[in-house]
């Protein structure tokens, strides 16, 4: 069993070698020490903003395991983070499609140089491929085209949708997705508004 | 009449840029034509009277030799690491261990260094336009633009041999892939994957060593064509954060020479080709 262990290992060595030869194994940091680097590093930024670089619980076991975490971790930060959705008083989830492409195409909003009270967007187009017809979308996130259509307009699939944009980590732990709702980004309406953009029969993401 | 053409320039740079950032996203098959511009775009930026970075080169230039400072004195003296005044392949060995300085600097870092002890320059008015605009150029991006220049051709060489070099090569790495802000975004929240791009601008895979990193990396200090600007990494990782949510960047911070340090390993053994255009 150790044998195998080594041999794989040497194997490892040698195919990941032949490319690039000289790959350095570098020393481990203690938390601490890089916490501290990151704050030197933002130090002249207001106090408010400076918060922003210390990480809460999810941030940090994502940020340690690479977001590769196991089974039991993936349960613990789903659990913890459903705690936070919060689902609309008056139950209805969809709002304005037309709306809802704005929040998708608006990529301003959280950044030091937004002008305070200017647009805050969702930016969904940065990541995901959503109508048919707009062309310039990113594929850090998967294709959402067809989306309601191909869900066939459940409710079921709208509430796990509600979810996924309030607080992607409830549903996928370590996701990619900023958490919309949770963490303020965008307003109870703006997500009620990007629903519809997913969901509504007449939004073009559900046109061929 | 010079302005008319140089907008002109400026249009047909902005596209071969854009259509240079887009390879990464195009799939196989389209990639041969691709190439083909690609080998179209290096021929021009190759080309010192088509590239405005290269007025940058020309300012820093002189900078390098103006007797400036309390001191009266130029920075010719000054050490980047190849001995002093040497400025050929020192940009390929930055960021790199100063015994002096006691630590890793990159090069804002050392030339700031260099300005305060050789010179007695003040350098706050120098690192108020640490970043030039349409109004006022930047000492500091000419300076680093025309000594990146000086290491052309060569490959770059990240220095780890110092046990502080390896600490702040590893602090690069954990910043890397630090996850925080309100948008809990990481450097490898857009850079950890091949093949990705945002809307339908390219993004490098800086998360292992490879031909992304290379290119990327030997292609910064670069003429933004968007921003009519010669850019550094410092700024390049500056805008980055921002887009990441976080806060705002301090100018030539350890942090910042620790991310140019990982990525230059990530990087390593990449041709330097500078100054580049991009989008």
């Amino acid at each position: 069993m150790k044998k195998t262990i080594i041999i794989a290992a040497l194997a490892f060595a040698v195919s990941s070698g032949a490319a690039f030869a000289q790959q350095p194994q570098l020393p481990q940091v203690a938390p601490e020490k890089v916490t501290e680097a990151v704050r030197a590093t933002f130090s002249k930024a207001p106090a408010e903003w400076r918060q922003r670089v210390e990480l809460d619980e999810t941030q940090r076991i994502c940020t340690d395991k690479r977001n590769q975490v196991s089974a039991q971790e993936a349960e613990a930060i789903q659990k913890r983070e459903s705690q936070n959705v919060v689902f609309p008083k008056d139950g209805n989830l969809l709002g304005d499609w037309k709306k809802g492409f704005q929040v998708a195409n608006v990529g301003t909003g959280g950044q030091f140089s937004d002008k305070p009270g200017g647009r805050v967007g969702g930016n969904c187009y940065a990541c995901h491929e959503m109508a048919p017809s707009e062309v310039s979308y990113g594929t850090l996130g998967p294709s959402l085209k067809g989306y309601g259509k191909l869900k066939e307009y459940s409710q079921e699939a709208m509430r796990e949708a509600w979810r996924k944009i309030y607080n992607s980590q409830a549903v996928f732990a370590c996701s990619n997705m900023p958490r919309f709702g949770s963490k303020k980004i965008l307003s109870e309406e703006q997500m009620k508004d990007v629903m519809a953009y997913l969901f509504s029969k007449d939004s073009p993401v559900n046109k061929e | 009449m010079p302005e008319i053409s140089m907008s002109g320039l400026r249009r047909s740079l902005a596209a071969a840029a854009v259509v240079a950032g887009a390879i990464w996203a195009l799939p196989i098959h389209a990639q041969t034509d691709a190439e083909k511009e690609i080998e179209r775009y290096r021929a021009m930026i190759s080309d010192p009277m088509a590239n405005p970075g290269f007025l940058g080169v020309d300012r820093g230039e002189a900078l390098w030799s103006e007797k400036r400072g309390k001191n009266n004195v130029s920075l010719e003296t000054c050490d980047l690491g190849e001995g002093p005044g040497k400025l050929e392949g020192a940009y390929a060995k930055l960021p790199r261990y100063f015994k002096d300085a006691d630590k890793v600097m990159d090069l804002e870092q050392r030339l700031l260094w260099c300005m305060e002890k050789i010179q007695a320059l003040d350098t706050a008015p120098i690192i108020a336009r640490k970043f030039g605009n349409d109004a006022r150029t930047s000492d500091m991006e000419d300076l680093v633009v025309f000594i990146a220049n000086k290491s052309n051709g060569m490959k770059i060489q990240p220095q780890l041999a110092h046990p502080k070099e390896q600490e702040s090569a590893a602090i690069g790495r954990e910043i890397f892939f630090r996850r925080a802000g309100q948008f809990d975004f990481s450097c490898a929240t857009c850079h950890a994957e091949p093949g990705k791009r945002i809307r339908l601008q390219g993004l490098p895979d800086l998360s292992v060593p490879g031909k992304q990193a290379q290119e990327t990396m030997g292609s910064w200090p670069t003429y933004r064509v968007s921003q009519s600007q010669v850019r550094t990494m410092q700024h390049r990782l500056y805008d980055c954060f921002r887009q990441q949510r976080w806060p705002a960047l301090d100018y030539a911070a350890d942090g910042a020479t620790a991310i140019h340090l990982f990525l230059n390993i990530q990087a390593a053994s990449g041709e330097i080709t500078v100054p580049s255009i991009k989008r």
